[in-house]
């Protein structure tokens, strides 16, 4: 069912946390070799990067940052949020992009799993937001709809992003990790489904793809934690952009799907030790979960951009004075949508 | 000690005491024989199960020893029923809701009886019962989506941006299981595909969030009656009725809509058992040609519903969607009409055979 796409229509982002790449990008090779890739690196790190030969990449470093967007804006691209800069410079349609200290999973069967290759089925076979399917994935080999699935919704949506998980160490936040130290993420469940319209998840950032066409500007370095760092239980940047992301998909009538893939996360950090930077991260969840679910965008909206737009002034309406943070993210996703429109569409 | 000599001797042997066998029953329609409980029989020889019988009341249905049962064919429907038989289906397992009315028990499950043990991945003979069970009595999570699913699962928990305020989650209601080999594909779809079966075993649960319909199969499926009981009813299908094979299908919208309302969970995943017996798809298609054209008005409708504020109990928020159902849907066909007030008698039925405690009695009018 899924489209024969060439391998020229895909970018690879990497966000480099950590300055030796090597045996992230070479347990990756087989994957990844075929592809372009782009390598952000986060401008806070000192170190030079390592990476293997090989591959057919562009690496960006502060300088290149810096040249393109500015001195002052380039701070934006901090931290995890290095990716976006490569989202932003990339002229690709789909991208796809793991966090650093994630390797290639194996299946129930033991077989290597080809993130990428699983990540374009998804994003290349519709979604069907608008009614569940108790099978899962309608597209998937050996799967159709059910009994009781109206016609009318069986072509489904194009589908907008795709969101993997993770085995070992799950994403979990520094509490539910410092609880439970020993815990990790054994159970691979072979399934993808789409997320309901109108039903909002935590869209981690760790294992993720998306159609860059179609919901590019959407997916933007906004909220940062005054404490942010550089463990993804310090951050709470990727959740707050997923939300938009889904708000906005929900409004233009574009799918979300979660499941496959998988990918081997590698345990780092310490939660206890993260403990104490990402309390104000949990505490914000309990005022922007509520805000999201109530944000209806205008009919006017119909392109990305403006989506995101409003989405940003109803950000600094409702939620600016309650904390800086959220004015100060209003802001981000204005000067995104700006950013956007003169360095990220193709001329 | 022995190897066990079946897979499912050993499952027995692994799995914890019987749970809730004095609080729960198990329904099954049929029409056939009750041959398929002997592969059960390990898992579900503990509780007392309640057979209706469809079809011909003098045909004697054989259940295999050492069962604790009740049976009711047609003839003890209509006595125990009178007029009010006429919302109970027959010639169609619709009618298998009679038995979720005639229980005292605080859970149902249900089952078909072309339904058998399934195989996990490993070989190991599936529970589904105890899975229910599990399913019923942790909560649900409709409100936020958990990316690692059940987040009461054992080696799962909800991720990093979960809500703490959240993470308690509601009771669950229903609990809606899968199927491994012959899948419930409608008839249209087992035309054009008659040699598929389903080989994938998923191993998730997960809610079904707030505000999003679903199919639900009555062939595996477990629910709290006293959570929502009354909205569980079939519908009226089979003989003298212009539509089959929508019974189950009709009881999820409603239950779905009612459960959102009231803030209360459904499930759907694991367990799954094996299904073996693909029915006629010709037979299939003649029974639900209808409600392929006229799901694409119910659904809408079901999306649309609103229940007022003041239908605070289940048979409050149902005799509002039979009422909705006769104003907005009876004008597709006169179906609906009849259906509406079947749904209307069916509440009747309930009430009368399940009197409520004095302080709800009151309020009954609704």
């Amino acid at each position: 069912m899924s489209l024969s796409i060439k391998d020229d229509e895909i970018d690879i982002v990497i966000g480099a946390l950590r300055p030796d790449l090597t045996s992230f990008m070479n347990e990756w090779r087989t994957i990844f070799s075929r592809f372009h890739l782009i390598i952000v690196k986060d401008p806070d790190l000192k170190e030079e990067l390592k990476i293997p030969e090989g591959f057919n990449l562009d690496v960006y470093k502060k300088p290149d940052i810096d040249r393109v967007v500015g001195t002052s804006t380039s701070t934006i691209f901090s931290g995890y949020s290095c990716r976006y800069f490569g989202y932003l410079v990339s002229r690709k349609k789909y991208i796809i992009s793991v966090d650093d200290d994630c390797y290639p999973a194996k299946d129930n069967k033991g077989i290597l799993v080809d993130a990428v290759a699983q990540h374009i089925t998804n994003l290349t076979t519709p979604a069907t937001p608008f009614f569940f399917n108790t099978l899962y994935d309608p597209f998937t080999e050996g799967a159709d709809f059910v009994r009781g699935y109206p016609f009318s919704l069986r072509s489904g949506v194009q589908c907008a992003l795709s969101c993997g998980l993770w085995l070992n160490l799950a994403d979990y936040d520094a509490p539910t990790q410092a609880l439970k130290p020993e815990e990790r993420n054994s159970r691979y469940v072979d399934a993808v489904l789409t997320v309901p319209a109108r039903t909002l998840m935590p869209i981690s950032g760790i294992n993720i793809a998306f159609n860059r066409e179609v919901i590019g500007p959407a997916l933007l370095p906004s909220l940062r934690l005054g404490g942010e760092g550089k463990f993804r239980w310090e951050t709470m940047e990727d959740i707050w952009s997923g939300m938009c992301v889904k708000v906005v998909c929900d409004h233009l009538g574009l799918g979300v799907k979660t499941g496959m893939p998988y990918v081997w996360r590698n345990d780092r950090g310490d939660a206890i030790a993260s403990l104490r930077k990402e309390w104000e991260g949990v505490k914000l969840m309990e005022e922007v979960v509520p805000f999201f679910q109530s944000v209806r965008l205008s009919r006017e909206a119909t392109t990305t951009e403006d989506c995101v737009a409003e989405v940003a002034n109803v950000v600094k309406e409702q939620l600016g004075s309650k904390d800086p943070m959220f004015a100060r993210a209003a802001k981000a996703m204005l000067d995104w949508v700006k950013l956007w429109k003169s360095v990220g569409s193709s001329t | 000690m022995n190897e066990p000599a079946t897979a499912i001797e050993a499952a027995v042997a692994a799995s914890p005491l019987h749970q809730l066998k004095d609080e729960l029953d198990i329904v099954i329609p049929t029409i056939r024989n009750l041959d398929f409980l002997e592969m059960w029989r390990p898992f579900l020889q503990p509780y007392h199960l309640i057979i209706v019988q469809d079809g011909d009341p003098s045909k004697a249905i054989k259940v295999p020893n050492g069962f604790d049962y009740e049976l009711y064919n047609r003839n003890d429907i209509n006595r125990i029923l009178g007029p009010k038989a006429s919302c109970i289906s027959f010639k169609d397992s619709a009618c298998r809701c009679f038995g979720y009315m005639v229980s005292k028990k605080k859970y149902i499950f249900t089952i078909d009886d072309d339904c058998f043990v399934a195989k996990d991945p490993s070989g190991k003979a599936i529970n589904a019962l105890e899975q229910h069970i599990k399913n019923l009595l942790s909560p649900s999570t409709p409100f936020f989506f958990n990316t690692l699913y059940d987040p009461f699962a054992e080696g799962a928990d909800f991720v990093r941006g979960y809500p703490f305020s959240l993470r308690e989650g509601v009771s669950t209601a229903v609990s809606h299981g899968l199927w491994l080999n012959i899948p419930d594909y409608d008839a249209p779809t087992q035309l054009v595909k008659p040699l598929e079966r389903n080989t994938r075993f998923v191993d998730a649960v997960l809610t079904i969030p707030k505000g999003t319909l679903f199919p639900m199969c009555g062939m595996n499926l477990a629910f709290d009656r006293q959570l929502i009981g009354p909205a569980m009813y079939f519908g009226l299908m089979g003989e003298g009725q212009p539509i089959g094979r929508y019974d189950d299908m009709w009881a999820g919208w409603c239950i779905k809509v009612i459960c959102d309302h009231l803030g209360l969970g459904v499930k759907t995943g694991l367990p799954y058992i094996y299904h073996s017996k693909a029915s006629n798809p010709f037979v299939n298609l003649r029974k639900e040609y209808k409600g392929i054209y006229w799901q694409e008005d119910i659904i809408p409708f079901f999306q649309q519903v609103v229940l007022p504020k003041d239908c605070t109990t289940v048979q409050k928020c149902y005799i509002e969607l039979a009422k909705q159902v006769k104003e907005k849907l009876g004008k597709i066909d006169p179906y609906f009409d009849k259906l509406a007030d079947a749904m209307v008698t069916w509440i009747q039925a309930w009430d009368g055979l399940n009197p409520t405690s004095a302080s709800f009695s009151n309020g009954k009018t609704g």
